[in-house]
């Protein structure tokens, strides 16, 4: 028992400057994370909208951004945010993600348009309802069903790479466990470390993805099976 | 022609200035390096995930209450937690297993990106396995197929439909995230172009063409997977 109670790890877990580390670069990598979210959902809608339109050059330069950007790495963009334009470590996390997440989410916010039948469109304007109205009464609400999953699991994927502003020394979650396994460098201390940061990471990604699953259970819970 | 070009000042200054693109084109080797070992740690990764999805896949999809659950808690770690502190647990967790053995980064990578896309690859296996419905088993067997023969001419050729892209899909992200070596100096493309960069203040142009390689290896898959997508939707 004495053997266990002084043994490295419980040395390090009786250190308060482990939770002070750990507690500041959570509170980063959730607002890295929250800013980025907010910001490429609605980059992501206007480059999403664009794409849908069909309108000539507008849906050209949609297309060609959701291509490019998607088939980049993400670690790339963050750095690119940081060490071409030159941002901030914060902004330049908060940039790289955002030009990241906006061209999936747009690619999201098409494929649910798309989702729903040209019929359904055409039945509502005949009804008398105007462009406006038929999107929000006819097209969305269906459309909006099929986006939330794979959205949502786009919004744990940006906590998830916000990890990757380590690398440009941000001071998020990741970068502070780095920085912490550096004073408690033993393996069985670097180790306990990562479990702490790896359940941290799980407790919140996971608390999304269920209040996600549970929400679309019941956004599509008497819809039928018209437009889906 | 030298003159105009001094005369322009951003060509001569600058982040994109054309001496930082000479000195670029004149250590491409360094990246081509980087590009096989992003390959190699993406096609050996590959094989690990399709590997470990397929098992995986099955389990969760069986009827045994105790395989499922290992298999969605499989599932549920790795698609919640970042590529990579997974990444830096097997950097430092490896040499504790195997105490004097000698481990390449390169295999770091590899279980890293195999094990990670591992776990959403079996997602795509579980959906395809249960896109297809117990009746055609059962109307297969009872027509004389053998259970091989059902799997082989019934029942795989449609999930295959239905996987194939999603798995394509799986295949970009995981060429990208092959990237994540670059931060445990794995001598992959992104390390080799951030050394490189980084040694000369070089970014501009070497994220560019970084970039640019990363692009031509993921956007032939990705075309790939939205026309299979199309396919399966006709079909």
């Amino acid at each position: 028992m004495d053997a266990l109670l002084n043994s490295p790890v419980m040395e390090m877990l009786s250190d308060p400057v482990l939770y002070i580390g750990l507690g500041n670069g959570l509170l980063l990598t959730l607002e890295v994370a929250a800013i980025s979210i907010v910001l490429s959902s609605l980059f992501g809608t206007v480059i999403g909208a664009m794409r849908y339109s069909g309108f000539p050059v507008v849906s050209h330069i949609a297309a060609t951004y959701i291509e490019v950007i998607r088939n980049l790495p993400q670690i790339l963009l963050i750095l690119v945010s940081y060490f071409v334009l030159g941002l901030p470590g914060k902004w330049a996390a908060v940039i790289g993600l955002t030009i990241y997440t906006t061209a999936i989410i747009a690619e999201v916010i098409r494929g649910g348009l798309n989702s729903v039948p040209v019929g359904q469109w055409e039945a509502a304007r005949s009804q008398g309802f105007s462009f406006l109205q038929s999107m929000w009464y006819i097209v969305l609400p269906p459309a909006v069903v099929k986006m939330i999953p794979p959205i949502v699991s786009q919004f744990v994927t940006v906590i998830k790479d916000s990890s990757f502003a380590m690398v440009i020394g941000a001071g998020e979650l990741m970068f502070k466990g780095q920085i912490l396994a550096g004073k408690y460098w033993r393996p069985s201390q670097i180790i306990t470390i990562y479990v702490i940061i790896s359940l941290t990471y799980f407790a919140i990604n996971f608390a999304i993805s269920t209040v996600a699953r549970r929400l679309q259970k019941k956004l599509s819970a008497g819809r039928g099976s018209i437009g889906n | 022609m030298t003159e105009l070009f001094e005369r322009i000042g951003f060509l001569q200054q600058g982040p994109f200035s054309v001496p930082r693109w000479e000195a670029l084109f004149a250590n491409m080797d360094l990246l081509w390096d980087g590009v096989l070992v992003t390959l190699l740690v993406a096609s050996l990764g590959l094989v690990l995930a399709l590997a470990l999805g397929t098992v995986i896949g099955v389990m969760s999809a069986s009827h045994s209450k105790v395989l499922r659950g290992l298999a969605r808690a499989y599932v549920e770690f790795y698609q919640n937690t970042p590529l990579l502190i997974q990444v830096f647990m097997i950097f430092n967790a490896l040499p504790i297993l195997f105490t004097g053995m000698f481990i390449p980064v390169i295999v770091i990578g590899i279980l890293g990106v195999g094990m990670y896309h591992g776990a959403y690859i079996a997602e795509v296996v579980r959906a395809g396995i249960q896109s297809i419905g117990r009746g055609q088993l059962e109307a297969a067997l009872s027509q004389g197929f053998s259970y091989v023969g059902a799997m082989r001419h019934i029942i795989i050729p449609q999930a295959m439909r239905v996987v194939l892209p999603p798995l394509t899909n799986q295949a970009v992200s995981l060429i990208k995230n092959t990237s994540v070596l670059a931060v445990i100096a794995g001598g992959d493309l992104m390390y080799a172009g951030d050394a490189f960069a980084g040694r000369y203040g070089h970014y501009g142009p070497t994220y560019v063409v970084v970039g640019l390689l990363y692009f031509v290896m993921c956007f032939p898959l990705a075309r790939l997977a939205r026309k299979l997508e199309l396919r399966a939707k006709e079909a």
